[in-house]
């Protein structure tokens, strides 16, 4: 997490100029500060004007009147960092939650931050801001020591303030900083406040600002305006890679007000108002040169991934390990176990569908020194995609400010900034700001997929129930938690990247939803093939306590299995581990005798993710994911042919409404000694293979291809083998 | 681009609308939308876009007493009406008794969708001050919370029914 751009120095020297006095804590990697250059510098000769380096992940700032500002590269996308993240600082700092403020996602004013995703936010972040506020807190300690001659040992610190119990003297630490700027850098070794002694963070504090999000104050990317503001509309090709061959754009001209740009296969029309640009686009006359070469379908896609191997992994293959793993002799111990079941299991492609599409606002400004563009967008990255604005229209990063304003999710399908590189270049084409959003319609052509891929899943039991052998092909979907969490002597674990007819990135768990769907059906499939329960037979498998206690606690608070299911229902189980988050998911599904359609009654979960900073904001996430992973399981998936996607749009592409979600119970699994990690992801894993246990109990049809009954099941076929 | 062709041959117009009790005259292009009028032309960016095809309800706004999905109605049909948005809901700095729920069940995670939850739920508690469980589900299944808040929403409108919401204003 070290930036690499050291240039921004100036802008955030006149950043610093306009906080004014007061303490000023910098979170800087060990090995910089190990640089004898920096430590001059941060040790300052001139504590009056410091410099920022380049290496600092996070920094914070106390002014005169005791106002706390948190600065943070990561974005709030309505998974609640905003408020999880402040509630750490308030705890360390002692002081309330409402003194904080955070400012986020602002590539001028926040350190550098590889992106938001990975469930990063609470274990790196949280962890580095609570060390930044621990030290402030030490300093202002120090400071209060110094003026009153005593030791620093007696003095204690509660809201806001530094006090000495045996003088019952006290000042704020606004009064300590006194007008006076003072830097500190943080010491790794800074003793935290152990979850026991937590009053602030631990708690369920309402989310930050939230009263703005339910008045409609909030503003978005896409519910801004600057004055001059033009309105984009961009020309989509008919098909994926055609290429423009011809562009009559004189009609679109012709339209008052109206600009043209085109710069090879780029063209974009700017208008005063919107429906100017929507006429101007729609009167672009334009013919296209499809790709070339084959072009697989949503029908064939299985086959292709399977065949068509890339030389390495790409977009959506983060978050795992692309070399095979092996242990034991698998190949041995498959032929030599009692018994053994081989299956396939595939995924489609899915889209994130966040209800705020993509959107940006470009703007220029001319300054000394040259231009300066400001892009507000929505995105994951915010420094990837200023260096990505920069490039397109040739400028140098430092003068490029990307601004994320909280914004209307993502689930890992904002780490590109599309829109912020077309308004860009549409803006420095006009000479004006321009305001870009995506159309529905765009957002699921133009956007990137969760990958498609097949899992081949090979593995042997012995007598007593124990997993003996394991193999494991993952084709394209990834590698993200493609190693089992049981304990099995011989395995062979292997992702196959292939090449992608579509283009595919990140996805709320990456893979491991998909590795889940397959390692987890196929287990319960062994423990049905052994005739133990799918719940005993995990944790004669697992032993891992802290997954076997989730396993358990779901289990209890379902009651599982339970005697009394109605004709019809069946009930599933499936755990895992990712990210540092433990999670067991049971599920109970009814399907419909004549439709067939399945629907999911009730799920249990129970998750572990550490120290829990947030209980509400966590149940939240946790059943958030879960129906979420409904639309995944049952019925969300990209059909596309000729390089065309054919449902580019929510008539035609489903996803989970509230006649979808189940009644949900979660139990939240606290660990106050283990550290606090992320829980974004971790949660959706185990519901859809859960569901396809269920799906079995209730009809005996084994479903392996996700989703699973996008048009219900087709019970008929139920003495058949059940892979569609 | 046909509509396009359409719509040249049709004209501007000024209409008339009241929105949150302010009249408003507006110069409106055959194409442009209740939503696109509301956020482009009255600065009301409360009301949001989701899918363009009223699938999705982020731009749900009370049309008289009923819940519209504003992307689907064309602004020259809306002449006359009266529009409640999510910025009418307030007064005199109080939240609407299904806002104040909203916050209190802390019903969503992004927000976008909330203001069209909102909206919808006003128009379904007044049509029903009492409803069950089943009968909020099957009122609001034409907006959709991608982050998969539901369950909170569900509870948020039985709270503020409990309030006593179907009979706050607007």
């Amino acid at each position: 997490m070290i930036s690499r751009d050291r240039s921004e120095g100036a802008s955030r020297r006149e950043f610093l100029k306009m906080l004014g006095g007061g303490l000023l804590v910098l979170l800087v990697t060990r090995d910089a500060l190990a640089a004898p250059a920096l430590g001059a510098r941060l040790t300052g000769a001139d504590p009056a004007a410091p410099q920022i380096p380049g290496d600092v992940s996070a920094w914070l700032h106390i002014d005169a009147s005791g106002a706390v500002t948190v600065f943070t590269g990561k974005v709030e996308f309505g998974q609640g960092i905003r408020t999880s993240l402040a509630q750490e600082v308030a705890e360390e700092l002692r002081v309330p939650l409402s003194a904080i403020r955070l400012v986020m996602g602002d590539t001028m004013l926040t350190p550098f931050d590889m992106g938001t995703f990975g469930s990063r936010s609470t274990p790196q972040m949280g962890t580095q801001l609570r060390k930044v506020a621990a030290t402030a807190r030490e300093r202002l300690v120090a400071l209060a020591a110094e003026r009153w001659h005593v030791s620093p040992n007696g003095l204690t610190t509660a809201d806001g303030r530094v006090s000495d119990p045996h003088t019952h003297r006290s000042l704020r630490y606004g009064e300590l900083t006194a007008g006076r700027t003072i830097t500190a850098t943080v010491n790794d070794d800074v003793a935290l406040t152990p979850k026991a002694h937590w009053t602030v963070a631990g708690t369920s504090a309402p989310r930050v600002g939230a009263r703005d999000l339910v008045t409609g104050r909030h503003a978005y990317t896409s519910d801004m305006r600057v004055p001059g503001m033009h309105y984009a509309k961009i020309l989509r090709a008919p098909s994926i890679g055609a290429t423009l061959a011809s562009l009559d754009a004189s009609a679109a001209q012709a339209i008052p007000g109206v600009a043209v740009t085109r710069d090879g296969d780029f063209v974009g029309v700017t208008a005063p108002s919107a429906p100017a640009a929507a006429k101007a686009l729609g009167a672009l006359r334009a013919t296209w040169t499809p790709a070339s070469g084959a072009a697989p379908s949503s029908r064939d896609i299985s086959d292709y991934l399977r065949h068509t191997p890339a030389q390495e992994a790409g977009p959506g293959h983060e978050g795992g390990p692309t070399e095979p793993f092996e242990r034991g002799d698998a190949t041995a111990a498959l032929t030599s176990a009692p018994h053994r079941l081989t299956q396939s299991y595939t995924v489609a492609y899915i889209a994130h569908v966040p209800l705020e599409p993509r959107a940006a606002l470009a703007r220029f400004t001319h300054e000394a020194g040259g231009d300066r563009l400001t892009v507000w967008t929505g995105t994951q990255r915010p420094f990837a995609v200023r260096d990505q604005v920069a490039q397109a229209v040739g400028m140098p990063n430092d003068h490029v400010r990307v601004i994320v304003p909280d914004t209307g999710s993502g689930y890992g399908g904002k780490h590109t900034g599309e829109a912020a590189v077309e308004a860009a270049r549409l803006a420095q084409k006009i000479g004006r700001p321009v305001k870009l959003v995506w159309t529905r319609e765009e957002e699921f052509r133009w956007a990137y997929f969760r990958p498609a891929g097949v899992i081949d899943v090979d593995a042997g039991v012995d007598a007593n129930g124990i997993i003996t052998a394991w193999t494991f092909d993952n084709y394209n979907s990834g590698p993200a938690a493609i190693r089992p969490p049981y304990t099995i002597a011989n395995q062979r674990v292997t992702f196959h990247p292939s090449v992608s007819p579509l283009r595919q990135g990140s996805y709320r768990a990456l893979a491991a939803t998909a590795n889940h769907f397959a390692r987890e059906s196929h287990v319960s499939e062994l423990a049905h093939m052994v005739d133990i329960d799918p719940v005993a037979f995990r944790l004669k498998n697992i032993d891992d306590q802290r997954l076997r206690d989730v396993v358990q606690k779901a289990a209890d608070q379902f009651g599982w299995p339970g005697t009394n299911h109605q004709a019809g229902h069946g009930v599933g189980v499936a755990c895992g581990f990712e990210k540092g988050g433990y999670v067991a998911t049971c599920a109970e599904v009814s399907v419909d005798h004549g439709s067939g359609e399945v629907h999911v009654v009730r799920a249990v979960t129970a998750f572990d993710c550490g120290a829990i900073v947030n209980p509400d904001g966590l149940r939240n996430q946790i059943s958030g994911a879960l129906v979420q992973g409904i639309g995944g399981a049952l019925f969300e998936a990209i059909e596309f042919d000729h390089g065309v996607i054919r449902n580019a749009h929510l008539a035609q592409y489903r996803v989970p409404r509230f006649s979808d979600a189940p009644a949900i119970d979660v139990v939240l699994v606290d660990r106050p000694d283990e550290p606090s990690m992320g829980a974004g992801e971790a949660p959706i894993m185990a519901l859809a293979p859960a569901v396809a246990a269920a799906i079995f109990e209730a009809t005996g049809i084994r479903l392996r291809a996700l989703p699973m009954a996008p048009a219900g099941i087709k019970l008929a076929a139920a003495s058949g083998a059940g892979s569609r | 681009m046909l509509a396009v062709a359409h719509h040249r041959k049709r004209r501007r117009m000024r209409i008339d609308i009241e929105v949150n009790g302010s009249r408003h005259s507006v110069d409106v292009d055959p194409s442009q939308t209740l939503l696109e009028v509301l956020r482009d032309e009255l600065g009301l960016t409360g009301t949001k876009y989701g899918c363009g095809e009223g699938r999705c309800g982020a731009c749900t706004v009370l049309m008289g007493s009923h819940a519209v999905a504003s992307c689907t109605i064309p602004a020259q049909s809306a002449a006359g009406a009266k529009i409640i948005t999510i910025e009418g809901l307030e007064h005199d700095g109080h939240l609407h008794p299904v806002q104040q729920a909203f916050l209190d069940e802390q019903a969503f995670q992004c927000a976008y969708c909330t203001p069209g939850m909102v909206m919808a739920s006003v128009a379904l508690l007044r049509a029903n001050p009492q409803p069950s469980a089943e009968e909020i589900a099957r009122g609001l299944e034409t907006n959709v919370c991608r982050c998969g808040t539901y369950p909170r929403i569900v509870a948020a409108v039985r709270r503020a029914a409990a309030a006593g919401g179907g009979e706050a204003r607007p």
